[in-house]
């Protein structure tokens, strides 16, 4: 066990857990006025994320198929897609979620996920929703600025996330962070960079909301063409006050492609040595039944409700962080 | 010596950067959503004293760096060398050299326990407690209703160490002082 006995006591005030949960309120309020059905879907899960970038949890349990590995859920989104596939309309849902390693003043494990989707809605309606929803909970935001991806790294680092050469991009990630990136793929060093040099401006003056994403980092988004005739993923993130908010997808509903995007990122979490992961075969069984078409988004709300108090971290606005579990 | 990974960063830990012993003073996880993680870390180089930024791919690993804080007494100065004791009844001494004593050369005094920071087995800096005892050697006489000076007036310690002191206090007094700061906290 890290830490004493000493840390029995709540990460946030017993006064903050009454805002919290004021908040919370209003986020559900929010979406029943707009005919949204809150769902509850299992922590568990016999398939887990693949994503190459994120560590998993799991667990094992004694089920009527036997003694079971079980995955713990690093966001709804599969189970809730196989509602939407059977026929749910439009559902929200305030989630547990759980993610490995994960633990900072932005950070913690175990944490809670504000995701909805919206079958019919194009992208730019989920943006407006998503916004909308953010200001019921930050009255006092600025303006929305709209921001291409590529945009932010010319303006702020004079590169194209696109186009300019991998040895470059390790290069000015290398200078950036004073850590060697020679063996840093692309993805690596536009993250790098975004989340050192970039991020920590988006959204100084209001809400920022940052569009046409490079398709590498979207596994479960559909892909588009951007106006300068770029290959880019229907993906948006919001960010306030430097804080990443939201990450939205006109969803991918191709079962076919799904399968091969999880076969990918397994093949990818081989060749790194990342632990195996069992993928959702149950969501790409959905997928092949008929998701509709529409877009969903997922939001960190304890974030949001830190900056909604004017606190410093996400620990002052959870009951307990992991490390006093 | 092990190694450490960034998910046993904290403050306080020890590692080796760049050819030096450092001390991590914060430990900050940065990730995009579902982007690749990093660590940002500011490290104090026990050596140089400078703080530094560095970002390192979460899950990286880095030596650890043998060193020690050790109490020790200070006995004496040879010209050289300043010599101290471990308090733990082995009587063993080191001898810290005039980068390691640095600032706190003007708070040394006899018999007084300083934390002795040991590198490898050897002296690299030596830190005073927060508060020491010394006694007044020189200061001049107060003028009453002399307060141009925010009713205070310098005075040189024992030790070297130049302090400012109320306006009542005379040489030879024993004075509690901040070594942090610098500051005159009381009479001892």
């Amino acid at each position: 066990m890290d830490g004493s006995v000493e840390d029995w006591l709540p990460s946030a005030t017993i006064e903050t857990l009454r805002e919290r949960a004021r908040l919370l309120g209003e986020v559900r309020r929010f979406f029943h006025a707009r005919d949204v059905l809150e769902v509850e879907t299992p922590v568990l899960g016999h398939g887990g994320s693949t994503e190459v970038q994120l560590d998993s949890l799991s667990t094992e349990a004694t089920t009527p198929g036997g003694r079971e590995r079980l995955w713990l859920q690093t966001s709804p989104e599969f189970h809730m897609k196989r509602l939407l596939a059977a026929g749910s309309g439009p559902i929200f849902q305030l989630a547990r979620a759980f993610r490995d390693g994960e633990i900072g003043t932005r950070h913690n494990i175990e944490f809670t996920l504000l995701e909805w989707y919206r079958p019919g809605w194009a992208l730019e309606s989920l943006i407006d929703e998503t916004e909308a929803l953010i200001r019921t909970l930050l009255p006092g935001a600025g303006p929305r600025r709209l921001s291409r991806y590529r945009e932010l790294f010319r303006d702020t680092l004079g590169v194209d996330p696109f186009t300019t050469a991998l040895t470059t991009l390790q290069r000015l990630a290398a200078e950036r962070s004073g850590a060697p990136m020679e063996d840093t793929d692309r993805d690596g060093c536009l993250d790098l960079l975004m989340s050192l040099v970039i991020e920590p401006q988006l959204g100084r003056d209001g809400i920022e909301v940052v569009i046409d994403y490079p398709p590498s980092q979207a596994a479960l988004a559909r892909h588009g063409v951007d106006a300068e005739g770029e290959r880019v993923a229907a993906r948006f993130e919001v960010y306030a006050d430097g804080l990443e908010l939201a990450n939205g997808y006109d969803e991918l509903i191709d079962a076919a492609e799904q399968a091969a995007r999880f076969a990918e990122d397994s093949r990818e979490r081989a060749r790194l040595g990342r632990p195996a992961v069992e993928s959702d075969r149950r969501l790409v069984a959905a997928l092949a039944a008929g998701m509709p078409e529409g877009s969903g988004v997922a939001l960190g709300i304890d974030r949001l409700i830190q900056l909604a108090l004017g606190r410093a971290s996400v620990a002052e606005v959870m009951a307990f962080t992991t490390p006093r579990c | 010596m092990a190694s450490y990974s960034t998910n046993e960063f904290k403050a306080g830990l020890k590692v080796m950067l760049d050819g030096d012993p450092c001390n991590i003073v914060e430990n900050e996880f940065v990730k995009p959503g579902k982007g690749q993680a990093f660590n940002r870390v500011k490290l104090r180089n026990l050596m140089t004293g400078r703080v530094w930024e560095r970002t390192f791919k979460s899950g990286e690993s880095i030596e650890g760096a043998d060193v020690l804080e050790l109490d020790m007494e200070y006995l004496f100065n040879d010209g050289e060398m300043w010599h101290f004791m471990k308090t733990d009844g082995s009587f063993e001494q080191y001898a810290a050299d005039k980068k390691a004593v640095g600032d706190t050369e003007k708070w040394l005094k006899e018999q007084v326990v300083y934390t002795v920071t040991l590198w490898n087995d050897n002296p690299i800096a030596v830190t005073p407690p927060n508060f020491i005892d010394l006694e007044v050697a020189q200061t001049d006489p107060g003028v009453k209703g002399d307060t141009a000076n925010g009713g205070s007036k310098p005075a040189t310690l024992s030790t070297g160490a130049v302090v400012r002191v109320p306006l009542f206090i005379n040489e030879g007094e024993k004075l509690k002082v901040d070594t942090r700061k610098g500051e005159y906290v009381g009479r001892a």
